[in-house]
């Protein structure tokens, strides 16, 4: 099984990457962007058995040491 | 005062702590490796910066969750004094030590550079030889040292005293201009509740001879030698 976690930053934290691609973005002329945050995607592929104890086992591994809470929010996306 | 640095891969300063030490206690400090669950008996645990673990996945994130590290949590909760300098200090907060985050400099350039600070708060066992509102002049080496908290934390800290170090303009005033990271209430060092855990991002050891430019550093391990004798 695959387990997609992506990883962002909470809204309210500074994400001073975000800004500057926003403003890189702005330099090459494109037009409209409004707001850019950064995150980061893992993936992990691993042995479960149903989607439901797979996203229980990352949901773990996010509370452990993939995302730390105080500034980041995640979402975790499993496929066989 | 008998210490204990700790060593894991990636870290770099740890001869520069072990030193300072030496210089403030004349007793030898000893090293423990990363993946030693036992800790000596020791009163004061350092955990030097660098980049352990090549910084990977997030700062301290996987020298946060190594065995010994648990060991220094268990110490820490019985009283015993713990540093943590740099990479140390964002080690600390991944282990729950102390609370927020080190996030990437606001201006996302690493700083290399000698900043002033003061000492915020001197009734501290790291602190109590300076004077408070002291304004000292410490090197600084990081990426990640933008102090993130949310306001209730921030609060507590300053409401419980907490906040030992902050950065200052050339002047020691506390403002806008000498907050060189971004740092959230310009903290640079912070205590946990029990006051007996200290984590700060810049580097009192590279400032404890006056080979290294300066000797403002010498006072917090010399705090520390006096309180451990």
């Amino acid at each position: 099984m695959k387990a997609t976690v992506t990883i962002t930053l909470k809204s309210g934290v500074l994400d001073p990457q975000g800004k500057a691609i926003e403003h890189a973005l702005g330099a090459l002329g494109f037009q409209g962007v409004n707001d850019v945050r950064q995150g980061k995607v893992i993936e992990i592929d691993l042995d479960a058995a149903d989607p439901t104890t797979a996203e229980a086992l990352v949901k773990d591994m996010c509370g452990k040491l993939l995302a730390n809470p105080v500034i980041e929010d995640y979402s975790i996306e499993i496929s066989a | 005062m008998r210490a204990a640095v700790i060593v894991f891969p990636g870290t770099n300063r740890e001869k520069d702590i072990a030193e300072a030490l030496e210089r403030a206690s004349g007793k030898k400090a000893q090293f423990v490796w990363h993946g030693d669950s036992d800790l000596p008996d020791v009163d004061l645990i350092v955990v030097p910066g660098g980049f352990s673990y090549g910084d990977y996945l997030r700062c301290g994130a996987m020298a946060g969750n190594s065995p010994v590290m648990r060991a220094v949590k268990q110490k820490a909760d019985a009283g015993v004094r713990v540093l943590g300098v740099c990479n140390g200090f964002q080690i600390l907060t991944e282990t729950g030590l102390l609370p927020g985050v080190l996030m990437r400099n606001a201006q996302l350039k690493f700083i290399c550079k000698k900043a002033t600070l003061t000492v915020q708060n001197s009734d501290s066992d790291f602190s109590s030889a300076y004077s408070e509102g002291q304004r000292v002049v410490f090197p600084v080496a990081h990426n990640e040292g933008n102090y993130f908290a949310d306001d209730a934390t921030l609060d507590r800290l300053e409401g419980e005293d907490r906040v030992v170090f902050r950065y200052a303009d050339a002047d020691g005033t506390v403002n806008k201009a000498g907050n060189i990271n971004g740092s959230q209430r310009n903290i640079a060092g912070i205590l946990n509740e029990k006051r007996n855990v200290l984590g700060m991002m810049p580097h009192p050891e590279n400032a404890t001879d006056p080979a290294q430019g300066g000797t403002d550093g010498l006072g917090l391990f010399k705090s520390l030698a006096e309180v451990l004798q």
